[in-house]
C-alpha cells in the first residue's frame, strides 16, 4: 500500500516544494518546507510502480530545471583583477614598452618550512613602547644640551614627541638653536622654567617632520654615490614659518623674566673646582 | 698661642658634625676627659652627653650653675639672647652664605656672574681714574682715597643682597 506518512499536502499542490532532501533555510519563503512522500509506490522490494519517465512527469521535474555551476571557461571570460600592466621603457631600440606582472612569483622557496617560533611575551615594536619623561622636565623648562652641535647651549623645552624625543627651541634669535629634537638622556634639566601655558605649538611638528631625509637611488656603482645623496641640509620655507610662529609666542614670555634672555644666550661650561655632582641645576 | 675660649660651664658651643650638626648647645657639665653634658633647649638638642671633638667653642658664655636643669639653661639662653647674637656673628653669616651658594641654581649662578662682572668693572674704572690722576699730578706722594670709592661700590653688592632677600 501507499506509505502516506501523514503528510498534509497532497501531490497536486503547487511546486513550491523543492527536491526532497534539500531543506531551505526559510529566509524568503514563509511556508514551512514539507517534503512529499515517495510518489512511486512500491510493488515489491526494489520495484516501483512507475517508470523513470512517468516519475519525471509525476515529480514535475520539467519545472525544476537547475543550471550547472559556472564552468571555468565562463569564469575565464569574466574580467578578473588585472594581472599585468604595460609600462613604458626607455631606450631607442627597446620597443617602447614592456608587459610587467603586477604580482610576481616568489623568487625563493625555502627548502624547509619556517620553524615555528616559541611563544614570546611582551616584546613590543618600537612604536608601542612606553615613553617616559623625567619629572624634572616639564613644558617650559630650560634645558642644557650636552651633545650635538649645540652642546652647552641653554634651550627651552616645548613638548615630548611620539617617539619620546623632546621638541626644543632656542629660540632661534637668542641662541641660534632652531626647532629641533633632543634626546632626554643627553640633556640636563635646570630648575628654571618659563611659563608656556598658553603657547600653541602647531600640530604638524611631529617626528616625521624632523626626520632626516635619505635619498637613495643607486643607479651607478661608480664613485659619486655620496655626492648625489642629500648631505647638505636645506632650510625650507616651512621651517622658517614654523620657527617664527612658535618663537614669537615664547619670546614674549622670556622678556618678562629679567635676565633670562642673557641666560639663554650664554653657554654652560665646567671650570676648575666645579663638580657636576655638587651643582644644583 | 694663647687660648681665648675655654671649656667651662655655660660655654656655648657649635656642633660641627654628627646628628645635631649645625646647632648651638650650652655645656652644662663635664663628664670626663672626652665628654660633656650638653643641653640646647632653644636649638632643639636634648640634654645629652656629647664628645668635645664634635663641639667648636663660641665666644658666648652663659651663667648658670653646673648641672642646672633645662629650665635654667633656657632662661639664661633667652636672657642673653644667644640666638640673635649668634646670627649677627661673622661665623654664622659665613655659614649662611655657604649654604646659599650650595643651593644656587644654574640661573642664579649666571646672575651672580653678571653682577660680579659689573661690579668689577665699576671698581676697575674708578681705579684707573684715580691712577691716572695720581700719575698726572707727578711725583707727589699722594695717597688717593682709593678705599672710599671701593667701599662705596662694595655696598652695591647686588647679588648677595638679592640672595639674602630670597
Amino acid at each position: 500500500g501507499e506509505k502516506a506518512a501523514g503528510k498534509k499536502k497532497p501531490a497536486e499542490k503547487k511546486p513550491a516544494e523543492q527536491k526532497p532532501g534539500q531543506k531551505e533555510a526559510g529566509e524568503k519563503k514563509k511556508k514551512i518546507r514539507r517534503y512529499h512522500a515517495s510518489r512511486n509506490p512500491v510493488l515489491a522490494r526494489g520495484i516501483g510502480r512507475y517508470s523513470r519517465s512517468a516519475m519525471y512527469a509525476r515529480k514535475a521535474l520539467y519545472k525544476r530545471k537547475y543550471t550547472a555551476p559556472e564552468t571555468k571557461i565562463e569564469k575565464k571570460k569574466k574580467e578578473g583583477p588585472r594581472a599585468t600592466i604595460i609600462k613604458p621603457v626607455g631606450g631607442d631600440k627597446n620597443g617602447g614598452s614592456r608587459v610587467v606582472k603586477i604580482r610576481k612569483m616568489p623568487r625563493y622557496y625555502p627548502t624547509e618550512d619556517v620553524p615555528r617560533k616559541l611563544l614570546s611575551h611582551g616584546k613590543k615594536p618600537f612604536c608601542q613602547h612606553k615613553r617616559r619623561l623625567r619629572a624634572s622636565i616639564t613644558p617650559g623648562t630650560v634645558l642644557i644640551l650636552l651633545t650635538g652641535r649645540h652642546r652647552g647651549k641653554r634651550v627651552v623645552f616645548l613638548k615630548q614627541l611620539d617617539t619620546g624625543l623632546l621638541l626644543v627651541t632656542g629660540p632661534l634669535v637668542i641662541n641660534r638653536v632652531p626647532l629641533r629634537r633632543a634626546h632626554q638622556k643627553f640633556v640636563i634639566a635646570t630648575s628654571t622654567k618659563v611659563d608656556i601655558s598658553g603657547v600653541k605649538i602647531p600640530k604638524h611638528l611631529t617626528d616625521g617632520y624632523f626626520k632626516k631625509k635619505k635619498l637613495r637611488k643607486p643607479k651607478h656603482q661608480e664613485g659619486e654615490i655620496f655626492d648625489t645623496e642629500k648631505e647638505k641640509y636645506e632650510l625650507t620655507e616651512q621651517r622658517k614659518t614654523d620657527q617664527k610662529a612658535v618663537d614669537s609666542q615664547i619670546l614674549a614670555r622670556i622678556k618678562k623674566v629679567p635676565q633670562l634672555r642673557g641666560y639663554l644666550r650664554s653657554t654652560f661650561s665646567l671650570t676648575n673646582g666645579v663638580y657636576p655632582h655638587k651643582l644644583v641645576f | 698661642m694663647v687660648f681665648k675660649r675655654f671649656v667651662e660651664i655655660g660655654r656655648v658651643a657649635f656642633i660641627a658634625f654628627g646628628p645635631h650638626a649645625g646647632k648651638l648647645v650650652a655645656i652644662v657639665d663635664v663628664i670626663d676627659q672626652n665628654r660633656a653634658l650638653v643641653d640646647g633647649p632653644c636649638s632643639g638638642v636634648r640634654r645629652q652627653a656629647m664628645p668635645f671633638k664634635c663641639m667648636q667653642l663660641t665666644d658666648f658664655v652663659l651663667k648658670f650653675p653646673h648641672s642646672a636643669r633645662q629650665k635654667c639653661v633656657r632662661l639664661a639662653w633667652e636672657k642673653e639672647n644667644i640666638n640673635e647674637k649668634w646670627a649677627a656673628t661673622r661665623w654664622a653669616k659665613k655659614i649662611e652664605a655657604r649654604k646659599k651658594k650650595a643651593k644656587m641654581t644654574d640661573f642664579d649662578r649666571y646672575k651672580v656672574m653678571k653682577a660680579k662682572k659689573m661690579r668689577n668693572r665699576i671698581i676697575k674704572h674708578e681705579m684707573t681714574k684715580l691712577q691716572k690722576m695720581a700719575s698726572k699730578k707727578g711725583k707727589k706722594p699722594e695717597k688717593p682715597e682709593k678705599s672710599k670709592p671701593e667701599k662705596a661700590q662694595k655696598s652695591e653688592k647686588v647679588p648677595k643682597a638679592q640672595k639674602a632677600q630670597k
